[in-house]
């Protein structure tokens, strides 16, 4: 991924920041909230949701798990459909690509349509390096440009925004980018919204190079497939002479058929609508029809490196649905910057730190930004058992964490004394047999502090659980009928 | 900042013409093959993929329903209509013979002086609509020409009740993606019960993925401040859907 991120704090430092502030969780609270309820609905519509969700995983999986045959395929198709596919390991590859291609046709100027891989790539900053201005064309991406800021949620990167600070914004720097506000601009949604609409139509107009990303690709015909709403998208896929697409390698499934699946449950669990207002597929050029040259950046920038983790790789099959974030307690509060990067929640958890490594304490500690509730995964419409590969990454992360080597000596300690049967009766006898002297808390020392300082110790038993044990049911294990509780 | 000369057609799909040094194409499939050593023979198919032959796996469990409403065709149009509405179009029915009046009405209730259609509508659709300027949208009418006409109107492809979504594929009767995108206010029509299918997956076979596909549930809308759904920021801000049933037909009350 690129280095746009890095610098940023830890999840921690981040997240201690950001659940002071009172605006930013109480904007929070109301999307999530508001979001999640609407899914809910949107999805008992369905009765086969189970075997929808069942279908999903297992077309993503067989696609992952013969990904070069559907990579050749879609080469092929994309080709002879009259588009031209170019391969980029990295970021930085797929931005020089980029550049290249719009160097050639002389233009300075793009319109963009909402994509979580230029983001992940920094192309916006990379472009504006090479003097070529980006425009975000997504309303909410729209905001988050011109209010110099970052995306924090998937699906509405600016949901950590209300309407009034949305009217400043605009009153504020629309007029640096291209037609300014209108005079006098409410806070009403619907005044914003035609704001939006006038600013950016003449950009659509006028430019001449629209980039994409692509929420599938099918293999057997070369077809991209884009959902939105606003119709920001068929603009930019429509009006340019010349369209760029940047694509994640792992956004492939094998045939149209299979558009059956996801176009079911990707709108539902996103938007929690029966089906998103508009989508558009293409299938390379078409005469007299859309743009007249297409090219199709396909980009790993680390989906390899996370392929050849067997417990890790199910994230690939994400769709971007963002149903995990909106129903996850440690996002709700901490919000999408916290976790410095462009795919926040859970599914930013796990996704991150696969595709970056977790050599950076930002990356490391992505895989704690989480309690474990497993809401993530109840609601994920392709199954991925995000708990499991956070567990996972968190032992990753323990086995070279410097941090951590308190923790693997104590659980060292902690197997031995568990091996040796006498040793844990002595120390549980004496744990009771102190047990009015123990302090609330117990200071630890060094990096284990922090820890240490937030929680308070135990109550231990007056008796180890294995003596109560042996006198309830004797030392044979058979229950004592006098003492056995009903149920 | 310089740029690295990076050739604007990609490398020889068959393979880099350096071995020393491996293209983009060859490491990225080098890496996928090894990341996937887990699972021996998942790569066998990679020869065969120009030939199109999928890989062989077990299949993928497709006991999902085909689709969730009884198919019956005049209760699909209904829903049809009840899901468009849902979604802020508004929905308009009437009979062949009726078309024209419906059409012109449509374009009078919404102030429109001036309409753009494709080259291959069928004749007579605005017969009626004798104070409106129409214009043939032909390969060659610009965006910008576009951007100054009121109202596009249109057939479409197919129409999917469950979801209330209409299907254009560019065709004659749809013409170019761009005429339904530029213009303000859209009339489509879909011909009842015919056009109308129930679900996605009944949806899919009957299109061709290789015309472009441009799919509208509703007009335009977005969501993006505080999620207050509000219609119209890109596309046609109105959307009008005539259900047009055969002459014959039994009208229901519309």
């Amino acid at each position: 991924m690129s280095g746009t991120y890095l610098g940023l704090p830890s999840f921690p430092d981040a997240a201690h920041t950001s659940t002071h502030d009172t605006q930013l969780r109480a904007n929070l609270t109301h999307a999530t909230h508001t979001i999640r309820t609407k899914r809910a609905t949107a999805i008992n519509e369905l009765p086969d949701w189970p075997q929808l969700r069942t279908a999903g995983a297992a077309i993503k999986d067989h696609t992952l798990h013969h990904l070069d045959h559907y990579l050749l395929q879609l080469e092929t198709a994309v080709t002879n459909a009259g588009g031209t596919v170019h391969w980029a390991t990295d970021a930085d590859e797929a931005n020089r690509i980029t550049t290249h291609i719009i160097h050639t046709t002389g233009e300075t100027e793009v319109v963009k349509v909402k994509s979580m891989a230029t983001q992940e790539t920094g192309l916006n900053e990379a472009l504006h390096t090479a003097g070529i201005h980006a425009y975000e064309t997504d309303l909410a991406e729209l905001i988050v440009q011109l209010a110099h800021d970052k995306p924090s949620h998937i699906l509405v990167p600016a949901i950590h925004k209300n309407r009034t600070e949305i009217r400043d914004i605009f009153h504020n720097e629309m007029a640096h980018w291209g037609r300014p506000a209108p005079d006098h601009l409410t806070d009403n949604p619907t005044d914003l919204a035609e704001a939006a609409r006038l600013h950016l139509r003449e950009k659509f107009l006028r430019t001449k190079i629209g980039i994409s990303g692509a929420n599938f690709m099918i293999a057997e015909t070369g077809t991209l497939v884009v959902v939105e709403s606003e119709g920001n998208g068929r603009m930019c896929l429509t009006l340019p002479d010349t369209l760029i697409s940047i694509v994640g390698i792992e956004k492939i499934i094998p045939t149209f058929q299979d558009l059956e699946v996801f176009l079911q449950t990707l709108p539902r669990s996103s938007t929690a609508e029966r089906m998103n207002p508009y989508t558009t597929m293409w299938t390379g050029t078409t005469t007299h029809d859309g743009p007249k040259n297409f090219h199709l950046i396909l980009l790993d920038n680390g989906r390899t490196d996370t392929l050849a983790d067997t417990t890790g790789r199910q994230a690939l099959r994400c769709i971007r649905c963002s149903a995990c974030l909106n129903v996850c307690p440690v996002y709700e509060r901490a919000g999408g910057h916290a976790y410095g990067s462009p795919y926040p929640g859970p599914i930013g958890a796990i996704l991150t730190p696969q595709l970056r490594g977790t050599t950076t304490p930002l990356d490391a500690s992505l895989p704690y930004a989480s309690t474990l509730c497993g809401a993530c995964y109840d609601v994920c419409p392709v199954a991925i058992n995000i708990p499991e590969i956070l567990v996972h990454l968190r032992e990753r992360v323990a086995e070279q964490g410097e941090g951590h080597r308190a923790e693997r000596a104590a659980m060292r300690a902690a197997t031995w004394l568990l091996d040796h049967p006498a040793a844990l009766s002595a120390v549980e006898r004496a744990a009771s047999a102190t047990r009015g002297l123990h302090p609330a808390r117990l200071p630890l020392p060094g990096p284990a502090k922090a820890w240490s300082d937030a929680r308070d110790l135990p109550d231990v038993a007056a008796e180890p659980f294995r003596a109560g044990w042996k006198k309830a049911r004797g030392a044979g294990g058979a229950p004592r009928k006098d003492k056995d509780t009903p149920r | 900042m310089t740029h690295p000369a990076h050739p604007i057609r990609p490398a020889d799909p068959a393979g880099s013409s350096d071995p020393a040094t491996p293209s983009s194409r060859d490491r990225i499939l080098a890496r996928v093959r090894a990341a996937l050593a887990d699972r021996p023979g998942s790569t066998a198919g990679a020869a065969g993929a120009a030939e199109g032959t999928a890989p062989a796996d077990p299949p993928i469990p497709r006991d999902y329903a085909r689709a969730h409403v009884p198919d019956d065709p005049a209760s699909l149009v209904d829903l049809l209509a009840t899901h468009l509405a849902d979604y802020r179009a508004h929905v308009h029915r009437c009979t062949a013979a009726d078309l024209p009046r419906t059409i012109a009405e449509l374009l009078t209730a919404h102030g429109s002086r001036t309409a753009v259609v494709p080259p291959g509508l069928p004749d007579g659709w605005l017969r009626d609509a004798a104070d409106v300027t129409t214009t043939i949208g032909g390969d060659d009418i610009t965006a910008a020409e576009l951007d100054r006409i009121d109202s596009v109107v249109t057939g479409c492809a197919l129409a999917i009740a469950e979801t209330g979504t209409i299907v254009l594929d560019a065709s004659p009767d749809q013409g170019r993606r761009v005429l339904t995108l530029v213009p303000d206010h859209h009339v489509c029509v879909v011909r009842v019960p015919e056009q109308v299918v129930a679900s996605v997956p009944q949806a899919l076979p009957r299109l061709d993925p290789v015309r472009p596909l441009t799919w509208i549930s509703g007009p335009s809308a977005t969501s993006d401040i505080e999620l207050d759904r509000v219609e119209g920021v890109h596309g046609p801000r109105t959307l009008d859907v005539v259900l047009v049933a055969p002459d014959d037909a039994e009208q229901p009350g519309a």
